[in-house]
């Protein structure tokens, strides 16, 4: 994809971030365009999560700046980014486990009545429509999402995500617990809502899902940024090479914790 | 051959499970709900067995009403309070500081001002209460959620403080009498509404009920949602409209003692016929006000987006803080309500006394963190009812007005009492295992 003439959606520059003595996130800058899939890469603890969950508003940064369409974005809470437009699915899925899934998928936005009390009802039917898009076998509206299996559980969160028409679209990786029709159900709602516009950070373990939707790949190490290379310029191996090693091949782009 | 017979067993078995449930599935009736009322009434029914038919009596129902009431409104706070992974040991003590400085008030300054027996006094001085309660609620509520002090550490310092300065506020001396209007909140021979108004309250209740049945349909139509059958929907408005009424006549086959009946006839001029003159009590004004708060605070937990907060943040903080929920205004919230209703509760209390004593409330944070749980509110968070708390309430009340009527001694009741809470949690867990 031609990004050269589009205007980046967000701009993540030198954001920070530690916890104690651990440098979480370092000095990270990644944008994302509209239209665009970024797929964010590294080990286990590299701090992909962290650097979302700072775009998200749930974590304050220690240093540095976000810009959406170009200009400089305050984000302190999870309010102040959904305002952004900004939806995000946690790899904890944060679900209130004792509330069902239309209870979830509109908690800190729901339906009312004209009188200011809960739509109960509205909610329902939302939620049928929405996760009858995504997973259709779904049944249990009316059980608290405790009862749910993990990939009914994760199909919530995404519902809740998608729901609020996202601009900017946060994934954390979503389809860890999916089965393998519902997976393609997610990848193919990935591609959708790319042609629809939307912006989407993409954390996944799964190389291939990734190389088969990112634009562009951003990999990450100890917190560092390793580099970032579009997913047609590199080879799998020369991806997983970056993640391993941080090894970053010629056409990509060396970030501060490259190996060299 | 033993085989063939278990297996048999066992589908019998089941077919009388599956009856069951599909029972629970058409009514929507909550299976734990139903169980704790078959308790209550088990305990209802061992006890007039033991007492020789003096437990379900109206006169001894009515009074079990009025007992209730205080713990009662107390314990749907607590259902929040317990609900959000937190505990409040200091309503008790709130109880009794709230009490004096009422008593105070309306015995001691209000007279001064606007005269004695004043119509406003009682309204200034509940108000005042409520105000009262609320603020000590929203500071330790602020304590819990800006400090970070754990709720159990924040009221149990406010145990012991609130009850020194329910001391400090008369050093000790009891307060008495209470102003006459404000003594109608206590029950009592003048706090009750009397016959006819008690059936109305009833029927307004009934109409309340159909009215709110038929609309749910209605809202299930809207959106064309499976709708339970026709014959559920019918039991379940008799099964409700059924037990207002039959409240309701219990209260008004309570009647005055013959001799203020005499005396009320003696001032209207009536003639006392032959038969002796019956008045009845009718609906005692603590129960109403304690239905009315279960009532509002139910409608809180179902049906606002506050109780929707409470229960998601109970199930899940960091998801509700992810969703943009403001969990520390909401700590505060619930805090600060428990406190008013400690206030009613310490107008109730004070006006059944007649009197405010420093000593008021002593123990009731257990009846009424007891009241809940064996309601049905979990203490590892998300999970309780506000009907769950009503019916644990009169379950507590039920134990220890029926452990007096059949002579029990005190320490044994104390025993019995917290067996029973152990085993209903117990229970519950169980429960819970099995359902999932
Ligand atoms: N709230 C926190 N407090 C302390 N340390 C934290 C916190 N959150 C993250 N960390 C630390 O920051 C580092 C990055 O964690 P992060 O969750 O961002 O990794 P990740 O790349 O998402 O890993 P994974 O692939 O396992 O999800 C880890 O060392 C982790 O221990
Ligand atoms: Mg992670």
């Amino acid at each position: 994809m031609d990004m050269t003439n589009k205007k980046p959606l967000v701009e993540i520059k030198n954001v920070s971030i530690s916890f104690g003595g651990v440098h979480a996130v370092d000095d990270v800058s990644v944008d994302l365009y509209p239209g665009e899939v970024v797929g964010l890469l590294g080990h286990n603890g590299a701090g992909k999560s962290t650097l979302i969950k700072i775009l998200s508003g749930s974590y304050k940064s220690d240093g540095g700046e976000i810009y959406i369409d170009g200009e400089k974005a305050t984000i302190k809470t999870p309010r102040d980014a959904k305002a952004y437009g900004i939806e995000t699915i946690y790899q904890t899925l944060a679900l209130a486990d004792n509330v069902d899934a239309a209870a979830n998928l509109f908690l800190g936005r729901e339906l009312t009545t004209p009188l200011g009390t809960l739509d109960d009802v509205a909610m329902e039917a939302a939620a049928r429509e929405v996760m009858g898009r995504l997973n259709p076998n779904f049944k249990k509206f009316k059980e608290p999402v405790s009862a749910l299996s993990g990939g009914q559980r994760q199909s919530v969160a995404i519902a809740r995500a998608l729901y609020f028409n996202a601009r900017i679209l946060i994934m954390d990786e979503p389809t860890a617990a999916l089965g393998p029709q519902e997976t393609k159900m997610v990848n193919d709602l990935i591609i959708e809502l790319k042609k629809q516009g939307i912006g989407i950070f993409l954390i996944s373990h799964d190389i291939h899902d990734v190389f088969d939707m990112a634009d562009r790949v951003a990999v990450m190490n100890n917190g560092k940024l390793v580099g970032t290379a579009n997913t047609a310029d590199i080879t799998k191996d020369e991806a997983l090479g970056m993640i391993i090693i941080g090894k970053v091949p010629e056409n990509a782009i060396a970030g501060s914790g490259a190996s060299q | 051959m033993s085989e063939d017979t278990n297996i048999k067993s066992n589908n019998k078995q089941s077919g009388f499970k599956v009856a069951i449930k599909n029972f629970l599935d058409a009514t929507e009736i909550d299976p734990r709900m139903l169980g704790m009322i078959i308790a209550l009434l088990a305990i209802w029914l061992v006890f007039d067995f033991f007492s020789g038919g003096r437990f379900i009596t109206p006169r001894n129902l009515w009074n079990l009403g009025v007992q209730s009431s205080s713990v009662a409104v107390m314990a749907t706070g607590m259902v929040f309070i317990i609900v959000t992974r937190n505990i409040d040991l200091s309503i008790g003590s709130m109880l009794g500081v709230i009490g004096m400085l009422m008593g105070i008030l309306q015995a001691e300054i209000l007279p001064d001002l606007v005269g004695y027996g004043h119509w406003s006094i009682w309204i200034v001085t509940l108000t005042a209460g409520i105000m009262i309660g609320v603020t000590i609620g929203a500071f330790q509520g602020s304590l819990v959620a800006y400090l970070g002090v754990p709720a159990f550490i924040v009221t149990l310092g406010g145990l012991l403080v609130w009850r020194g300065a329910a001391w400090w506020t008369t050093s000790g001396r009891t307060v008495a009498p209470l102003d006459d209007n404000f003594r109608l909140m206590g029950g009592g021979i003048n706090g009750s509404i009397g016959y006819w108004p008690s059936w109305i309250v009833g029927i307004i209740a009934c109409v309340a009920i159909l009215y709110s049945i038929v609309n749910a349909r209605r809202q299930r139509k809207r959106f064309h949602f499976p709708l339970r059958p026709l014959w559920a929907e019918t039991l379940l408005a008799f099964l409700w409209s059924g037990m207002v009424l039959g409240a309701v006549a219990v209260a008004n086959n309570y009647y005055l003692p013959s001799r203020v009946a005499a005396k009320i006839a003696e001032e209207k001029g009536l003639t006392i016929p032959e038969e002796g003159l019956f008045i009845s009590y009718g609906l005692p004004i603590p129960l109403l006000i304690a239905i009315g708060v279960v009532i509002v605070m139910h409608f809180i937990a179902t049906r606002t987006r506050f109780g929707r907060y409470i229960f998601a943040f109970g199930g899940n903080p960091e998801a509700a803080e992810l969703s943009g929920i403001n969990t520390k205004k909401l700590t505060i919230m619930i805090f600060a309500i428990i406190g008013g209703l400690a206030a009613i509760g310490a107008a109730i209390t004070t006006a059944r006394l007649n009197a405010a004593t420093n000593s008021l409330g002593i123990l009731d944070e257990l009846l009424v963190i007891a009241a809940a749980v064996i309601g049905g509110s979990s203490l590892s968070g998300g999970i309780g009812t506000i009907a769950g708390a009503l019916l644990g309430a009169l379950v507590m009340q039920s134990l220890q007005s029926g452990m007096i009527l059949v002579g029990m001694d005190s320490p044994m009741q104390n025993i019995v009492v917290g067996i029973v809470l152990v085993f209903a949690v117990f229970i519950d867990t169980l429960y819970r295992k099995h359902a999932g």
